[in-house]
């Protein structure tokens, strides 16, 4: 049995910096890379994808991943674990195969394919059987919704991915797996960690918590002491260095920016928390507050004392369902009086919809710059409530403006702290047609006529 | 003696659904004692007020020198639905800081609780 096996996160969620997993694979010794890919909101996407196309499905941006890393796998035994399928795994494991090929390595790589966790094509005969897949906020049965439901995956746990790797699998490919079981399942192959070790199995869901937001816990989004956390341009994506017992280590690779420190760890551990008593999981229920933090050098977070108990019987659902449609545009008013100005085109913009007899079922006007985030709470003049960033590129190279596209979103985990309102995705990319205007001899110039018929 | 919350404390938010979840975490471990007395659920669910339509759950966490609330109806429907630029409560944390907290002043130079700027 190894005395300490290293995972390292390479990807926060789908649209994260493209370049992480690389890094974490050559910036020192791992033995796992984990990847998540998937948000609350990345199945349904994915799910659209595939209706378009049966071939799409999965984070595409994982085939770029693993080509990145291929030598970290075949040379050196790197394993790579993540929820990349979406709902498509198996279209995501030949798209990373189809890949290998092109570069020699298609014999060295064996990728489990997690599937299973796909409810969409059973749900009505769920609900027939009386699974009611009730909304666990309103309590709304889905029965209310049936006809627009698109996708519907169950969370699975650590299992299928240790079956994976047992059966020696060098990639390992899921579907909507949590993402704590994404750096469990490498842990419990690796101790042998009893499907019962309550407090062990605690341990790697905590371990798993943190780096699963990729550097949000080595600095990234920090907002203790955020002046002085050097060089996020480069920053170090955490690595969780854990032990047979359980007790880990949270830390990164020497040479990278960022910090690992208690303040930071702790951000990323309260982040999205619920009841810190009863964090659930499909493998074990972990108690937070059982969690004791300790700077043990630089750079360098010990974490101990973990407790867990039995999970519940149930598995959580992520249900995707159509619900209408939005938009949202942007105008910027200027000095002077540019906040009046903003609230008076407000006015008129609800009259004129008004008078257009169209009806929504809900209007949101937000001031940003002046009290979009903060409402009411925001202060006076002085005291700026929000600033919107806005960034351009322009340059003759597509693809070089296509790259810049992916480097805005990882700023949100990677980047300075308090920051929101990304929900667009990444910008377009847009043509310029250019006016050139211009002068030429009479002489020069002959109509023609040609039909075409 | 006027103390803003900023000046004691960090904080990290979140969402599930259409709640935000707001982490805050005292600044020096001898001042978690006071956050947990100062920052009721009722406090919080009045600092917030006009801003989210549920209630406020509370929950501590000593270990971590942290308390963690769950303002509910905070998102506008959250998530995708969301019309907010700020779907995913991602600022309810900085927005929580903004508190001002009333502590005696001998308990406030006792604690050495850097006093408001301005």
């Amino acid at each position: 049995m190894k005395k300490l096996v290293r995972v390292a996160a390479g990807q926060g969620f789908w649209g994260d910096d493209l370049d992480a997993p690389r890094r974490q694979a050559e910036g020192g010794e791992i033995d796992y890379l984990m990847l998540d890919y998937l948000a609350e909101v990345t199945m349904s996407i994915l799910q659209k994808q595939k209706e378009r196309d049966p071939a799409m499905g999965y984070a595409r941006d994982f085939v770029g991943a693993i080509e990145s890393v291929l030598p970290a796998i075949t040379e050196r035994g790197v394993r790579v674990i993540a929820n990349a399928g979406g709902v498509n795994p198996p279209a995501c494991a030949a798209a990373v195969m189809e890949m290998a090929k092109t570069r020699g390595a298609a014999g060295k790589l064996k990728i489990g394919v997690v599937t299973g966790d796909d409810l969409l094509p059973r749900i009505d005969e769920l609900i027939g059987a009386g699974h009611e897949l009730a909304n666990m906020d309103t309590g709304a049965p889905l029965s209310t919704v049936r006809g627009e439901v698109i996708a519907a995956n169950a969370y699975i746990g650590s299992e299928p991915i240790l079956e994976a790797l047992t059966q020696g699998a060098n990639i390992v490919v899921t579907g909507r797996s949590t993402d704590t079981a994404l750096t469990m399942a490498p842990l419990r192959y690796e101790f042998g960690w009893r499907a019962d070790d309550w407090d062990k199995l605690a341990s790697g869901i905590v371990a798993g918590h943190i780096i699963e937001c990729g550097a949000q816990a080595s600095g990234g989004n920090c907002l203790h002491d955020w002046r002085n956390i050097p060089d996020l341009a480069n920053v170090g994506y955490p690595i969780a260095e854990v032990a047979p017992d359980g007790t880990f280590t949270i830390t990164k690779h020497a040479g990278t920016g960022g910090r690992v420190s208690v303040p930071t760890v702790t951000e990323q551990l309260v982040y999205e928390m619920g009841d810190p008593v009863s964090y659930i999981t499909p493998d074990v229920v972990a108690d937070f507050t059982t969690i004791h933090l300790e700077q043990a050098g630089e750079n360098r977070v010990r974490v101990q004392g973990i407790k867990g108990g039995p999970p519940t019987d149930k598995l959580k659902v992520s249900i995707a369902y159509r619900a209408g449609f939005k938009a949202v545009g942007t105008l910027v008013y200027s000095w002077p009086d540019a906040l009046d100005k903003a609230r008076a085109a407000e006015r008129i913009l609800r009259e004129r919809l008004d008078r257009l007899g169209l009806r929504f079922d809900h209007v949101l006007a937000e001031l940003v710059g002046h009290s979009s985030t903060h409402g009411p709470l925001a202060g006076g003049p002085g005291d700026v409530p929000e600033v919107q960033l806005r960034f351009g590129v322009r340059g003759p190279d597509r693809k070089a403006v296509e790259r810049f596209t992916r480097e805005i979103a990882p700023l949100v985990l990677n980047g300075p702290p308090s920051v929101t309102g990304f929900a667009g995705g990444r910008p377009k990319v847009e043509e310029i047609v250019a006016y050139w205007p211009a002068l030429i001899e009479k002489t020069q110039v002959t109509s023609k006529v040609q039909l075409i018929a | 003696m006027k103390i803003r919350l900023v000046d004691i404390a960090h904080a990290r938010s979140g969402d599930k659904g259409d709640t935000a979840n707001v982490g805050v975490i005292a600044l020096d471990p001898s001042w978690y004692p006071l956050l947990a007395r100062e920052l009721t659920a009722a406090r919080v669910s009045r600092h917030f007020e006009g801003m989210i339509t549920g209630p406020v759950d509370r929950f501590e966490l000593p270990n971590l020198k942290a308390l963690n609330f769950l303002l509910h109806g905070a998102l506008d429907g959250g998530g995708t639905i969301s019309l907010k630029t700020d779907a995913q409560g991602k600022v309810f944390s900085t927005a929580l800081l903004r508190m001002v907290l009333d502590i005696p002043d001998d308990e406030a130079g006792k604690l050495k609780l850097p006093v408001a700027r301005g």
